[in-house]
């Protein structure tokens, strides 16, 4: 059912416990399976709710839940938001989302309700109620039609960010009344006097203030400042000829990372509006990027099926690179910052097994499996340390 | 000039007339020759080498000395192991297999294991999947780019006797945008481009077309019909078998999927012809042939149609569209050719 890989001889469903909660990674895939990738001890692991992959399943969005990170919103494409446990490895329920057409194109969470928003526009707040029956939203909002990108603040939960095709980026809070806080303005006409169509692929609110960043199918990146009188950009930058698809902010520094349809990776700063550098690798469009939080570290996903894992300073380049067999629709990078430092494995599930008689013999083999897996520690931490930019592939994996 | 020791390779092979005044003017080559005549790599003079010459002549002597002494080394060792390996007989060890670029080949990490049951699924239930549940037959639509010339124009003729079921359409400068809405209301399966460059076809555009992925190739070494020896008759109108040799990635499969979906599957062939696309090294050759079985092992072929060899530029997702469209994979030259042992197909 569940398929795992691993080289301990633990019970599966255990393992596959233990493993999910030490998973560095989350991809959500085209044929609806959800991937857990542990890049410490290089394994990636696939979830279903039902334990077969269903094309009409795929995942078009992801979130945490509630309660830090020990909780996965996963948003399918038959507008089903399931939720999954990286604590036990399981999903745990779903509730059924209708209303509009087309694919989720955000999902958040908030208080216990949940926010979804589809292609067509509609953005419903859910009310937590853990019957499987759909009731009726709490809130529903028309966003306009061809949304690409629902995004929440996360500094202020009640408060999200639309914009699509041929619809201007809009700032709701859902708190506030049924208008928009903010409502961007199209630039001016370029310099042949023709209105400069607007696509807006990604938004990302910037910490420590009210400015919003998009990313458009025009190649172009802009800043907005609700608190400016302009309604109109801040700054625009613009990067290679084809659409941007995914963008992340990256840690600290006031840059951005933005991935096209080509597989391009680029930083741009946004104080300036200038390339910083770029990032090489994939060979497909991108469609999911995020940064760590504290670490250099950049996840990004795409059609290639690959997942990777770059540096984005000193030295910039690709640390981790794993084969996942479907496309990638998107990620979510855990944010805790012991990466390297799991405590051993064998303890956990002699916590969570009730089998004791057997457990013995299992902790016995356990052991030396335990041992034999150090000389791999050893070496991951040690590969990651020396970092030299040769043709050495990095561990490269497959599940 | 003196001819000093049995060292010196080519005494008179040089031309005396132009060598006369040069080496009167180079005084130093009477050292240099001294100096070359124990052979290579001794300790006296430390160091030297023969690029270190800096008379170009005197240089290119040297180094054809040192070649022909090199090659008669060589031809030595190979006698002394053949002799060897015929006195030991049968116990002699087995001959070494020579290095090749494909036996050396890089292993790919998406290369498809046949027993994946998510890989099995994802092609399963790819845009392919109703021609492989034989929902769907095909109907191909074969165009040019704009205003093309003699040779390409014969290769579609050629190309549509080669694939059953297609039809050859003049491009009237359309924008493929709009041709494929009507390709799709028509129910054709899937769409062909041959992209031409100076009279020459250069490209291969291949589009399947509900919403199927788009392949961009480029076209080399075109051999239209009258330009193949020894070939055989005009092909007749039975239906080809297909040969997809050697796709072996993910990408690979999802590209020999395409071409096995341009063909109608029948697995009870009438007609003796086949359509081979062979993958080696990142080049798929297309060969069309008759084959005959003179007994059980032993078959007779002759080539009929066209050939040409593809390279894979891009796989775009969705129906042609270049500049928005979204890439399965595009194929990056100064990032995925760094080495010659690595293929993506």
């Amino acid at each position: 059912m569940l398929r795992r890989k691993c080289g301990c001889g633990l019970p599966g469903s255990v393992m596959a416990a233990a493993g999910a909660r030490w998973n560095h990674v989350w991809v959500g895939s085209e044929t609806g399976i959800l991937k857990g990738v542990n890049l410490q001890r290089k394994q990636a692991v696939n979830f279903t709710a039902t334990g077969q992959p269903r094309r009409e399943e795929a995942v078009s969005a992801l979130c945490w839940g509630a309660g830090g990170e020990t909780q996965i919103l996963v948003g399918c494409a038959d507008r089903t938001v399931k939720h999954f446990s990286t604590e036990e490895g399981i999903f745990q329920g779903q509730r059924n989302c209708p209303g509009g057409e087309g694919t989720f194109r955000g999902l958040a969470q908030v208080d216990g309700t949940l926010i979804t928003c589809v292609d067509s526009g509609i953005l419903r707040v859910w009310g937590d109620n853990d019957k499987e029956t759909s009731s009726d939203p709490l809130l529903e909002l028309r966003v306009g039609p061809g949304v690409c990108r629902m995004r929440q603040n996360p500094v202020h939960p009640h408060v999200v960010a639309t914009g699509g095709k041929e619809n201007a980026l809009k700032v709701w809070d859902l708190q506030g009344s049924a208008e928009p806080v903010f409502r961007a303005k199209n630039v001016r006409n370029d310099w042949l006097d023709l209105r400069v169509p607007i696509w807006d692929q990604d938004i990302q609110f910037l910490p420590e203030s009210q400015k919003l960043v998009t990313c458009t199918g025009y190649h172009q990146v802009r800043v907005y400042d609700p608190a400016s009188p302009q309604r109109r950009p801040v700054l625009e930058a613009t990067y290679g000829e084809y659409p941007l698809t995914a963008m992340t902010l990256t840690p600290g520094s006031n840059s951005v990372i933005v991935g096209n349809t080509h597989g391009q990776l680029a930083e741009i700063d946004l104080r300036q509006g200038r390339l910083l550098g770029c990032l090489k690798g994939l060979a497909g469009s991108v469609r999911g990027l995020q940064c760590h939080p504290s670490k250099p570290l950049l996840a990004s996903c795409g059609l290639d099926r690959i997942l990777r894992i770059h540096r984005i300073q000193n030295p910039r380049g690709l640390e981790h690179k794993v084969y996942l067999k479907s496309q990638l629709n998107c990620l979510l990078l855990s944010s805790r910052d012991n990466w390297e430092d799991e405590p051993q494995e064998p303890q956990e599930p002699s916590k969570l097994s009730p089998e004791d008689t057997e457990a013995d013999e299992l902790w016995a083999s356990l052991e030396a499996a335990a041992k034999r897996k150090l000389p791999d520690l050893e070496k991951t931490p040690g590969a990651l340390q020396t970092r030299r930019k040769k043709k050495k592939r990095p561990g490269s994996i497959s599940p | 000039m003196e001819k000093t020791g049995g060292s010196r390779k080519k005494p008179l092979k040089r031309k005396g007339a132009t060598e006369e005044p040069q080496e009167a003017a180079f005084v130093k080559d009477g050292a240099t020759e001294s100096e070359v005549q124990p052979p290579k790599a001794s300790a006296f003079p430390p160091g030297f080498s023969i690029s270190e010459i800096k008379n170009k002549q005197r240089r290119h002597l040297m180094f054809t000395r040192w070649k022909q002494q090199q090659r008669k080394e060589k031809l030595a060792a190979k006698k002394k192991l053949k002799k060897e390996r015929e006195a030991l007989g049968d116990k002699a060890p087995p001959k070494p297999i020579p290095k090749t670029i494909d036996n050396q080949r890089v292993y790919d990490e998406t290369t498809v294991d046949p027993t994946d049951e998510e890989v099995a699924y994802d092609e399963a239930t790819d845009e392919f999947a109703s021609y492989f549940n034989r929902q769907t037959s095909p109907k191909i639509l074969i165009t040019t780019s704009d205003r093309p010339h003699g040779r390409t124009v014969r290769l579609c003729e050629q190309l549509s006797t080669v694939i059953p079921n297609s039809h050859v359409y003049y491009r009237r400068g359309l924008a493929l945008k709009k041709i494929i809405p009507q390709c799709i209301s028509r129910d054709f399966t899937d769409l062909i481009v041959i992209n031409e460059d100076r009279k020459t076809p250069n490209g291969l555009i291949l589009s399947h077309l509900p919403n199927g992925p788009t392949a961009h190739f480029k076209m080399s070494s075109v051999r239209l019909r009258k330009e193949i020896k020894r070939r055989g008759k005009d092909p007749t109108e039975h239906i080809p078998e297909i040969i997809l040799n050697n796709f072996t990635t993910r990408l690979g499969h999802s590209i020999g999927r395409m071409f096995a979906s341009l063909f109608p599957h029948n697995p009870q062939f009438t007609g003796r012809q086949v359509a081979t696309f062979h993958n080696q090294r990142d080049y798929i050759f297309f060969r069309f042939h008759r084959y005959i079985f003179k007994s059980e092992k032993k078959v007779g072929i002759q080539e009929l149609g066209p050939r040409f060899t593809l390279k894979l530029r891009s796989l775009q997702k969705g129906t042609f569209d270049s500049k928005y469209g979204e890439y399965e994979w595009v194929h990056k030259p100064r990032e995925m050719d760094t080495s010659r042992r690595k293929f993506h197909l």
